[in-house]
């Protein structure tokens, strides 16, 4: 089976898939059965100095579900660790003593001051951790006093203390990044230029998930009051693949080590993650949702994949589909496809027919006896009926052949690669060379 | 079930009460579909497709919009589902429970097409339809009076879905109906599993609830009235008065004890205050192959009887039942005998056997293979078919019954019918539904004219 072995910024682990931050990795007896289940790796539940804080006590997760209360998204208050530094870096050290092989990683959340930061390292040094991940992510409750997401939210205070970190530890620095900001690559460099080793994203996104219409209370609610908390699950994997791919193939930061975070639930969305350039994984929900033992899946399946594709260790997998990230401008406008109905398949519910009828382009015929037909001439080739379709591979894009004409736009489809950077409507356009 | 000793139980011969337990009776006449819990019915709407123009919606003679219906049960909002249910079926609630959605909507249902699991329509109807009803009250207003005075003999589902149409529509409805009870062959007709717990009754009583309908029981047309005072007494009247007459075996020894119609026996049966003091045969043969053969068998073997053969002439694939019916009826033990008629009942006083000649299907119909075969009964149901009762004689007919044109016009003026005692249709208590609120509005553009 491929090598899973991973080593992203000299932290090594068995597998690239690490429980993040969160709760699956509050305490010693749940990483210790983390780490017996399978996983490579974990970020310790985010300190912070004494006083800890302290969590609400009532319902700290809300939650959006599918009919069969698949759980899609989750949201939530909680804080960091509510339990005294001392009892957490206790039992830091005992896990790592034990589970040496594993990565263990320290998530940290201090005032942004430097004393503070000098003060937690050296700490964190003593029990043995291979490395800290800085929590600017947070974007509820810590934020209200100038942590997590506050500092995540302002790429100069990044900077300044990814600098402070790296200047009083030999630990490699992760800096953990938060999704709610406007354009995920300022954090990103900042982070880099702070002498950060690595980033990790995302952290939890924003969100309400709910409203109770009985009470008019955001859920989940505390007392009849509701605050915003932090989405994550499968919900926002496509918000993080973006992110990661961002950073991955951004000129001043390509490249750089990235643990990718967000909505991984499968192997395949872990797959997907390596592929946009992240070089480890991290899990949070699914692990709540399904418990621990789903790691083993992701292990198994990701071997599989990878020696069903020939790819022999991580290292052939990790940002192979960065080259393929561009941006719409360069997109090949003389790639012209048509939607294709397999009649075999077709099971006559006719959501194609009212997807592209009402909403696309009027491109779908309905014949008589249910038979949906795509419009050669009318079809933009936008892909809706392929989505709305129920039938998994009924509807699949074709591609029209170099040299055959459009029968929409009665042009020849021509051979080579023209994009809007030249396209005659573009008045920025420059001449084709 | 501990198998019975001789003479005792399902063994006793002859045609005797009490041959299983109470509990095992009431376990056996429970509901045979329960109404689904909330997280079931979530997770049964999730699958449909909402369709555009749905397969489902043509095949539902009451023309339900399905999938708009199911979309409001998987967003929470069952009252509106029933609601749509009801404004095209306000017999939504017993067709959920009876109507053969195998060869109807779920027939019709793409994931049917798909992967030969439908959505479960008739559950999701039945979700629907009993929450909004649990709610109270009723889910209709009635419009203006409009002082007209409409007559509706039989009120069984096709009477009941005209008058409710009539009323809302703000006309006054009197129904006069032969039986003690209201209902129709949903009070006396129907497998007593389909609609437990006095489901008939009640649902009329609701159906009641929208207001200006009056009901006359054990009145009978041509009994006790005639076709000629109820039209100088209405603006309209409209029959459905059903299947009244039985047909006969036409063999020998027909006239034996033990040897009667199905409908009966069912009738008996969903009147029965008490099942285990209903008799019933030790070998029973039921002689049909349509709904009624198959209710009566199972429910024989539900109250106990040891052996239960329906006898059909042709094949399985053209009896009347539906091959879920077949199957029900398979899985409760009933055996199923095809390709062959009767010839006679014999038995020295009662009843002891009955003698068939095997049938094939030739190029004039049904020939004997010369073949002949006995089997032994101490009770036989006739269900070859129910015909029309007897019926004012100036009434067009077409084909044994009430000849209509459109929806539901007799060849009398200002007399319509619809329901089974109609031409054309299948006999199926959604497709009664269905022409008695097509009379009405047929009937109510007369009168508003
Ligand atoms: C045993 C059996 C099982 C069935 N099972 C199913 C099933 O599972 N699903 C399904 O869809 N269909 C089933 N059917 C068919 C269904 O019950 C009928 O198609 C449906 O009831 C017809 O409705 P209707 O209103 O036309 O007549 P009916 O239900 O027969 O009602 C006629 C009414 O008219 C009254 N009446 C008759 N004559 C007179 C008169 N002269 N004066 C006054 N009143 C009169 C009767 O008392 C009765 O109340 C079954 C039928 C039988 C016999
Ligand atoms: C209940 C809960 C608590 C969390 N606490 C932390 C935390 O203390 N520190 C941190 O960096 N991230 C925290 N996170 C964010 C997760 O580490 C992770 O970034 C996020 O959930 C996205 O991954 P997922 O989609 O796999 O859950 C928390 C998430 C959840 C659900
Ligand atoms: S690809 Fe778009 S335009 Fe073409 S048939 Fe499908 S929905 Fe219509």
């Amino acid at each position: 089976m491929a090598d899973l072995r991973c080593d992203f910024v000299g932290i090594r682990s068995p597998n690239p898939f690490w429980l993040a931050s969160a709760p699956p990795t509050d305490k010693e007896y749940n990483v210790r059965r983390a780490f017996e289940a399978g996983w490579g790796g974990v970020v310790w539940k985010t300190l912070g100095l004494d006083p800890h804080i302290v969590n609400v006590n009532g319902p700290r997760y809300g939650a959006v579900w599918g009919a069969d209360r698949r759980l899609l998204g989750l949201n939530n208050i909680e804080l960091i660790t509510d339990r005294p530094l001392e009892t957490n870096l206790r039992e830091i050290k005992a896990v790592k003593r034990d589970w040496p092989d594993r990565a263990m990683v320290v998530s940290l959340m201090v005032p942004c001051d430097e004393a503070s930061w000098k003060s937690i390292l050296p700490l964190v040094e003593e029990t043995g951790a291979d490395g800290v991940e800085l929590n600017f992510g947070c974007p509820h409750g810590m934020s209200e006093r100038g942590m997590g997401s506050a500092v995540g939210q302002v790429p100069e205070y990044i900077e300044m203390v990814a600098r402070w970190c790296k200047a009083n530890t030999r630990m490699p620095v992760i800096v953990k990044l938060t999704p709610n900001i406007t354009d995920i690559r300022f954090p990103a460099r900042a982070a880099f230029r702070g002498g950060a080793d690595a980033v990790s994203l995302i952290n939890t996104v924003s969100s309400i998930t709910s409203v109770d219409l009985d009470t008019f209370s955001p859920l989940p609610s505390i007392d009849g009051k509701g605050s915003h908390g932090g989405y994550c699950g499968p919900a926002v994997k496509p918000i993080a693949l973006n992110m990661v791919a961002e950073i991955a193939r951004d000129a001043e930061t390509r490249g750089r080590p990235i643990s990718g975070i967000g909505g991984i639930t499968t192997w395949r969305d872990a797959a997907e993650f390596m592929a946009l350039g992240a070089g480890s994984v991290q899990v949070c929900t699914a692990a709540m949702t399904y418990g621990f033992r789903v790691v083993q899946e992701m292990i198994a399946g990701l071997g599989l994949w990878m020696d069903r594709g020939g790819h022999a260790k991580l290292a052939d997998i990790v940002g192979r589909a960065v080259p393929n990230v561009t941006d719409w401008q360069y997109l090949n406008l003389n790639y012209v496809a048509k939607a294709r109905i397999d009649q075999e398949l077709c099971i006559k519910c006719g959501r194609c027919f009212a997807a592209c009828e009402d909403t696309s382009h009027q491109a779908i015929a309905m014949l008589p006896g249910r038979v949906f037909e795509v419009k050669d001439d009318e079809c933009v080739a936008c892909n809706l009926c392929v989505n709305v379709c129920p039938v998994e591979g009924c509807i699949t894009m074709e591609r029209l052949a170099p040299g055959a004409t459009d029968p929409r736009t009665g042009r020849v489809v021509p051979a080579e690669h023209a994009n809007w950077t030249t396209h005659p409507n573009n008045p920025m356009a420059k001449a084709a060379e | 079930m501990k198998p019975s000793l001789a003479g005792e139980g399902p063994r006793a011969s002859g045609i005797v009460a009490g041959r299983l337990p109470a509990e095992a009776i009431a376990r056996n006449f429970s509901d045979i579909a329960p109404r689904f819990d909330d997280h079931e019915a979530m997770v049964a709407a999730d699958r449909c497709y909402f369709c555009h123009d749905a397969p489902c919606v043509a095949a539902c003679p009451t023309s339900i919009d399905i999938p708009m219906f199911i979309r409001e049960i998987a967003t929470g909002a069952a009252e509106s589902a029933a609601r749509t249910i009801f404004t095209q079926n306000i017999l939504g609630g017993i067709c959920a429970r009876v109507c053969p959605t195998e060869t109807l909507c779920e027939e019709a249902c793409v994931r049917e097409a798909a992967e030969g699991r439908p959505v479960e329509i008739g559950r999701l109807q039945r979700y629907a339809t009993d929450t909004l009803v649990a709610r109270g009250g009723h889910p209709f207003a009635r419009a203006a009076a409009t002082g007209r005075r409409v007559a509706v003999v039989g009120a069984g589902p096709s009477g009941l879905a005209c008058a409710h149409r009539l009323a809302m529509l703000g006309h006054d409805v009197t129904i006069y109906d032969a039986r003690p009870k209201a209902g129709g062959l949903n009070e006396y007709g129907i497998a007593a599993y389909k609609a437990p717990g006095g489901f008939a009754q009640a649902e009329f009583d609701w159906l009641l609830g929208i207001g200006g309908i009056e009901v006359r029981h054990g009145v009978a047309l041509g009994r006790d009235l005639t076709l000629e005072t109820l039209r100088a007494d209405h603006d309209a009247v409209f029959l459905g008065v059903g299947l009244a007459g039985v047909n006969a075996l036409g063999i020998e020894g027909e006239d034996k004890a033990g040897v009667r119609p199905a409908v009966e026996f069912i009738a008996e049966l969903r009147q029965a205050a008490d099942l285990g003091a209903l008799p019933v045969g030790r070998r029973v043969v039921v002689i049909g192959g349509g709904m009624t053969a198959i209710d009566a068998a199972v429910q024989a073997k539900l109250l106990g009887a040891e052996d239960v053969t329906i006898v059909y002439r042709r094949g399985r694939d053209r009896m009347g039942a539906s091959e879920y019916e077949q199957d029900l009826a398979l899985s409760r033990g009933v055996r199923i005998v095809t390709g062959a008629v009767p010839l006679r009942a014999i038995g020295d006083g009662a009843l002891a056997e009955v003698e068939f000649a095997h049938v094939r299907e030739g190029e004039a119909g049904l020939e004997a293979t010369g073949e002949t075969f006995r089997l032994a009964a101490d009770q036989v149901f006739k269900a070859i078919g129910q015909r029309l009762g007897p019926l004012p004689s100036r009434l067009a007919l077409a084909g044994g019954k009430i000849a209509v044109e459109g929806p539901g016009r007799t060849s009398l003026p200002g007399v319509w019918a619809g329901g089974d005692c109609a031409a054309g249709g299948e006999d199926l208590t959604v497709t009664a539904v269905a022409e008695g609120r097509d009379a009405a509005m047929d009937i109510h553009a007369a009168l508003c004219a």
